[in-house]
């Protein structure tokens, strides 16, 4: 009763990093609980899965071979069956697409109180769980009035668990009904392609909300070409059309590593650190100063774009364009 | 058919504000339709011009002053609206997911749609929970974060993509009837015309007590209690460059010609 449950995520093939991430978070949960640490790994080849997971910390891992990919119809059936099998205290899912898409069933299923997108855990005979809002400007703390609980976790918010692990591997036998099964995954494409990789540019100018106008790209532009750099952008640019998807940078779009990044008018919210933040330098250009993204940045200039970005094309030789 | 789509009136923040009983103090809010909801309702319109018979309804949980909200979504094509709202959920605060499913799902029993469409997550909470905790709810099949929608009516499919992260979308044939989220960018939601804003007048917007949604006080009562709100600390430490801007794009450029990336 005072155990852990985590639901390993995969796909196409690969375990993904955030399961490895909740090897830590739900490790250090169990800890507090004084419970063991279960580990779920659902369809596809899990026992390479399993064996993957394995690491420090873990007390069980349980198998559920069932389909080749997700599914929510499978994992939430078998969650279910698992949850009643083990009746643990705590259930922890990822907070990525897939994991939005079967965490919130199971809770409702299983009649569990659901906190999303957590950035902390605590317990102290009570869960007490701290999540953002208002697209990250604030944080709140959440306390679960209730033994149980089903929290889905922040993807890259934890360290990814080290050391080999000695947890025994068992199958679990989930009774999986067909006919509950009314989605199926047909295939996958990918989107992201086209005239330009951004992930292998050195040195990116990325625009965000703070341009306003697709008319203001000019300006943008001008400095690129000024400066020789590859364009990207923050998610909205690519919603609005004004770019293509293949420029975006962030959790949906590509991940990037240059020497030096300039986020101009991108205030910096985490699906959008998730593609940067491993840029060597970070350099902010942004007339709020509350904005995450100066959490990040190595340097930075808190002035209007549209005053700053004319000067440094002049001081690169360019030609100011008319916005 | 009929098409509901859920829709709410999110708080957005100023860049400068102040926190006060455990919330953003109200004069730095301004209150808007969700981001995801607009797209949402774009979607159902779209639907709706394509196809014969189709009605799109909205259903909202919210005040009085959700209304103007409400209106502009019928002024983007929306036939008629709903709106949850009574004393006791007034008094209640801060609604969990599953209260603000249980009330939808009052909704969807009397409405009977053969499609819902909510928004993937709400600007202010980001809970990004309630579609799917509906679909469980009332039975329905679901999909979240879906990005393209494709309806089968008369084989009784929506064949969807699920944005996955990475630039991978998944392909999926989701069966009728379906709760499907709508991400952001999924379509090109319209500007309210003003012969929209004018024909909103007078669309049908129906309010609903507790009572109505064959609910009371009681089932408002969640186990989640928020019990603080604060500014994240800063964690940066850029060296921010001061001046005009004229002073301060020389120490950019600078500093970039140092760093090599800049010739010239």
């Amino acid at each position: 009763m005072s155990d852990v449950l985590a639901i390993a995520e995969h796909r196409r093939g690969e375990l993904r990093d955030v399961s490895l991430e909740m090897v830590t978070a739900g490790r250090d949960l169990a800890d507090q609980t004084g419970g063991d640490l279960h580990l779920a790994v659902i369809s596809g080849d899990v026992d390479d899965y399993a064996t993957q997971v394995n690491r420090e910390g873990v007390d069980a891992i349980h198998t559920v071979e069932y389909g080749e990919e997700f599914n929510h119809d499978v994992y939430t059936q078998a969650i279910e069956q698992l949850y009643a099998d083990l009746d643990p205290q705590y259930l922890l899912a990822p907070n990525s697409v897939n994991g939005m898409d079967y965490a919130p069933a199971v809770a409702e299923g299983l009649s569990l109180p659901l906190v999303t997108d957590a950035v902390d855990l605590e317990e102290d005979g009570g869960l007490t769980v701290t999540r953002e809002q208002y697209g990250g400007k604030v944080e709140t703390t959440i306390d679960v009035e209730e033994d149980h609980a089903a929290v889905t976790i922040r993807p890259a918010e934890w360290a990814q668990a080290e050391g080999d692990g000695d947890a025994d591997i068992e199958a679990f036998d989930a009774d999986i009904d067909e006919s509950e099964i009314q989605s199926t995954v047909t295939g996958f494409e990918e989107v992201a392609g086209g005239d330009v990789d951004i992930s292998e540019a050195d040195f990116l100018i990325s625009i965000g909300r703070g341009i306003d106008e697709e008319e203001n790209i000019t300006l943008i532009e001008a400095l690129v070409e000024a400066t020789d750099a590859t364009l990207s952008s923050s998610r909205p640019i690519v919603d609005n059309g004004w770019l293509p998807a293949n420029r975006q940078v962030g959790q949906s779009g590509k991940v990037v590593t240059p020497d030096v990044y300039i986020a101009i008018g991108i205030s910096g919210a985490v699906q959008h650190v998730a593609g940067m933040k491993g840029a060597d330098t970070i350099v902010a250009i942004n007339t709020d100063p509350n904005a995450p993204i100066w959490d990040l940045a190595d340097y930075g200039i808190e002035d209007d774009l549209f005053e700053v970005v004319p000067a440094l094309i002049e001081e690169f030789g360019g030609d100011v364009p008319d916005v | 058919m009929k098409i509901l789509v859920t829709v709410k009136e999110v708080a957005e923040v100023e860049d400068e504000f102040e926190i006060s009983g455990g919330d953003i103090a109200e004069q730095y809010l301004e209150y808007d339709l969700n981001e995801w909801d607009d797209y949402a309702v774009e979607e159902a319109v779209q639907i709706s011009e394509a196809e014969d018979d189709v009605e799109v309804v909205t259903a909202t949980i919210g005040p009085e002053r959700a209304e103007e909200t409400i209106r502009m979504a019928l002024a983007k094509g929306a036939d008629r609206a709903v709106r949850v709202w009574d004393d006791d959920i007034e008094s209640a605060g801060k609604l969990d997911v599953e209260t603000k499913a249980e009330l939808l799902a009052g909704v969807v029993e009397e409405e009977d749609p053969d499609l819902v469409l909510t928004g993937v997550q709400a600007g202010d909470e980001s809970n990004g929970a309630t579609g799917v905790t509906l679909a469980e709810k009332i039975g329905f099949e679901w999909a979240a974060v879906v990005n393209q929608l494709d309806l089968d009516i008369e084989g009784g499919v929506a064949n969807v993509h699920r944005e996955l992260e990475g630039g991978v979308e998944e392909l999926t044939e989701v069966e009728s009837p379906a709760v499907l989220t709508i991400q952001s960018g999924i379509n090109e939601p319209r500007y309210a015309s003003l012969r929209g804003i004018r024909q909103a007048q007078s669309k049908p917007l129906d309010v609903k007590s507790l009572d109505d949604v064959g609910l009371s006080a009681d089932d408002l009562e969640s186990s989640l209690a928020q019990t603080d709100m604060y500014e994240p600390e800063s964690e940066g430490d850029a060296t921010v460059w001061s001046g005009d801007a004229e002073e301060t794009a020389g120490q950019l450029a600078e500093f970039l010609r140092d760093k090599g990336v800049v010739e010239g």
